[in-house]
């Protein structure tokens, strides 16, 4: 209780100093903040969403990555070794698709509501109104699950006032999204385009066993059906064990697990990238500078995402994997499979957040009553260090770090006869500690990993089956783009958790058929006479 | 962008229709359809832009009935921008694929087509995405104040232009035409978007006080 009166200065003095905080905030708090507000920061929350992740994620999460390395890896030592590739030996974790489950989340910072107040709205879309997402654990390889949350917490507020403050969360969330997934689905599209290895059909990952070559249409659409079913009961599975070993507590494994798949990504992955890519444009590269490379890459990599480090490398080291991941998805799902399983992982993703027994939400819900931080590694986090503008706020009340969650949130506020939100999420508010220099609370937007891998999957797999049309990948993109928006715009009239995959995915969906066989021809038959419309 | 997206795809969808009703049969009809398809695609873009406009009105009074404080951005603003979001999506739409085309191996122009294609393309893609900016603020401004005459003359701009491009292979006549037009919208986007000849002068010598490079005069 306690904590939550000490929340509450902190709460009033929201309103009182809207002023200070919304002007200019990322300037004044960037500036302020620094590099070790970023670290901070980013270990703040890194911390908290790795206790969260480690509850959340049961070990198939790692295994999940490694599982997926493994079925590159097994796919490598069947179809090639004839290709004189090693045989990798790992074992088999049906947690792939699990990781992929819980990486593809919308996060938001959590962010007391001073911080709604901070974010001046900008841009010009009026419908850009994000409201505080709530990060969701996500880790790597669990892309579809968590990381399709997208959940507002919202910290108690007089209702308007926090109508306000979450609206005034405007294009600048936006924004911040809109670049580390547009960078990902550009590494993704160029690489497709220039290097001929991931089109090639070299064979299919354990998880989809019927193949595509079949002879009538019925046969193939049927394969590819049954490839999505059981994709997606594996990462039905690796979803419910992961929220089984959360609710264990099976921390270390699960984050021996994570550190192992993250490895597995960082420096195979890496390897057989650069190889193609060297191998397309024909440079040689002796072996010692190569594994300098690769060593220094994937050393880097492991120390930014798991530990401490710069932001923005951060972001470029989770954008990149992201890339890798979706990039491997391309290569060895065939094109009806991908297609099916896109739309399936949106209709598992909205089913998994939004339904009270779903397990993303159960997780989400278990995390935030445990008070427990969301694993960073696997998820983006746009995050703008905010120094705390709180002056009044009593240190004391650093004891807000410990402030369980809900139930006694809820409490403080009704002491004080605020009206409590029925919010799915309440996100603590430890950045209030009146302490200035060392919290920084992250005023920025996560999304999970799992989405910027499903986004680059779909515009990749555009940009590689769309018979080589550019106009269906950029389709695809806008389409993508204007459904991440809506589904901010919907976090922020719902505020709740909500999955990130299913608007972008749909449109995304929609307008790669509609593009590929409606407007090409139309578009092609323009170009070809010079009309313009 | 994405409105843009979405009348190209409708009326992607109405010639594609109309590409079957005939059965897709060879020969003048489909040189017809396709100027039906232009000019109903133009009518449709010129739909999406009321739609947007209408759209973007009643975001920005629901936004400014919830806080009051904070300044929307400016009507203009937002002119403009759909106006580049048009001409964004529209030129890249047109052009990317004669540009990917263009990187690789082959001749212009080998079976007595003009050898000045690739040229054309640009200049006319240009020209169109600089119209689109400039339809977007008249456009827009003529939705604000009411003067549906503005609204009539960028819809008949848009048809004249598409229009001059089915005489294609006369590349002179057609583009110097729409660099006019170009030029006259753009004088006319200039007055409607609040300069003037004074405020032009004034930014030209710098003596502009709220312009960059006053203080450097100065």
């Amino acid at each position: 209780m306690e904590a939550g009166i000490q929340q509450r200065p902190g709460l009033v003095l929201s309103p009182r100093c809207p002023v200070a905080q919304p002007r200019g905030p990322l300037g004044g708090v960037m500036g302020r903040a620094g590099l070790p507000g970023k670290l901070a920061g980013t270990a703040r929350s890194a911390r908290r969403c790795q206790k969260l992740f480690q509850a959340l994620l049961p070990p198939w999460l790692p295994g999940a990555a490694a599982g997926r390395t493994l079925r590159l890896g097994q796919h490598r030592g069947a179809g090639g070794a004839s290709q004189g590739r090693a045989m990798l030996t790992f074992m088999a974790s049906d947690s792939e698709e699990e990781v992929c489950d819980e990486r593809t989340s919308l996060m938001s910072a959590e962010s007391p509501p001073p911080r709604c107040c901070q974010e001046a709205r900008q841009g010009l879309e009026d419908r850009e109104s994000a409201a505080q997402w709530r990060s969701q654990d996500s880790e790597e390889d669990l892309d579809e699950d968590a990381d399709r949350y997208m959940c507002s917490g919202v910290p108690g507020q007089p209702s308007g006032l926090e109508e306000e403050l979450t609206l005034k969360y405007g294009a600048k969330h936006v924004i911040m999204l809109f670049v580390p997934v547009t960078l990902c689905m550009v590494v993704v599209v160029a690489t497709i385009k220039s290097v001929r290895f991931y089109t090639e059909k070299n064979g299919q990952l354990i998880y989809t066993p019927f193949t595509e070559d079949t002879p009538s249409v019925g046969q193939r659409l049927l394969n590819s059906v049954l490839n999505t079913l059981i994709m997606i009961s594996v990462i039905v599975a690796m979803t419910i064990f992961l929220v089984v070993l959360y609710k264990y507590r099976c921390y270390k494994f699960i984050h021996g697990w994570l550190i192992m798949s993250s490895l597995m990504l960082l420096f195979l992955f890496t390897y057989i990238y650069l190889g193609e890519v060297l191998k397309t444009y024909n440079v040689a590269m002796d072996y010692p500078t190569l594994f300098l490379t690769v060593w220094n890459f994937g050393a880097v990599g492991m120390v930014c995402i798991h530990w401490k480090g710069p932001l923005v490398l951060q972001q470029a080291y989770l954008i990149m994997i992201s890339a890798l991941m979706a990039l491997v998805f391309i290569k060895y799902l065939p094109e009806w499979s991908a297609w099916v399983i896109l739309g399936a992982i949106s209709v598992y993703d909205l089913v998994a957040v939004l339904c009270p027994k779903g397990p993303l939400r159960m997780l989400v819900e278990t995390a935030q009553e445990r008070n427990e931080p969301i694993f960073p590694a696997l998820i983006y986090s746009s995050a703008m260090v905010w120094t705390v503008g709180m002056a009044k706020l009593d240190p004391s009340s650093q004891g807000a770090l410990q402030l369980p969650y809900d139930p006694e949130m809820e409490d403080s506020y009704d002491s004080f006869g605020e009206p409590s939100y029925p919010e799915v999420f309440e996100p603590p508010l430890p950045g209030y500690p009146g302490d200035e220099l060392e919290e920084e609370e992250e005023r920025g937007v996560k999304l999970g990993l799992g989405d910027f891998i499903f986004y680059s999957v779909l515009v990749g797999k555009a940009a590689a089956t769309g018979s080589g049309d550019w106009n269906t990948t950029l389709a695809c993109f806008v389409a993508i783009l204007i459904g991440l928006c809506l589904t901010l715009l919907l976090l922020a009239v719902f505020k709740k958790a909500l999955p990130a995959l299913p608007i972008s995915i749909t449109f995304g969906l929609i307008f790669y058929f509609s593009t590929d066989n409606l407007v090409r021809p139309f578009m092609d038959t323009l170009a070809s006479h010079q009309l313009y419309i | 962008a994405f409105f843009w997206l979405v009348s190209l795809l409708f009326s992607s969808l109405f010639w594609f229709m109309a590409r079957t009703i005939t059965d897709n049969k060879d020969g003048p009809i489909q040189k017809y359809l396709l100027i039906l398809g232009v000019l109903v695609s133009v009518l449709i873009q010129e739909m999406f832009r009321f739609v947007y406009y209408k759209l973007l009105k009643k975001a920005s009074e629901g936004l400014k009935t919830i806080n009051p404080d904070e300044t929307a951005p400016s009507m203009r603003l937002l002119a403009y921008v759909s106006g580049l979001g048009f001409g964004i999506m529209s030129g890249v739409f047109a052009f990317v694929n004669t540009l990917s085309d263009s990187l690789g191996p082959g001749t212009v122009g080998i079976h007595g087509d003009s050898p000045q294609f690739f040229l054309n393309s640009a200049f006319m893609t240009l020209v169109i995405i600089l119209l689109h900016v400039f339809w977007g603020i008249i456009f827009f401004d003529g939705c604000e104040k009411k003067k549906w005459s503005s609204l009539l003359v960028v819809l008949l701009t848009h048809l004249l232009v598409s229009a001059l491009t089915f005489i294609s292979p006369h590349y002179g006549i057609n583009l110097v035409s729409t660099y006019l037009i170009m030029v006259l919208m753009g004088i006319w986007a200039f007055f409607v978007a609040g300069g003037s000849c004074r405020s032009l002068k004034l930014c030209l010598l710098c003596q502009d006080k709220d312009f960059l490079l006053f203080n450097q005069r100065s």
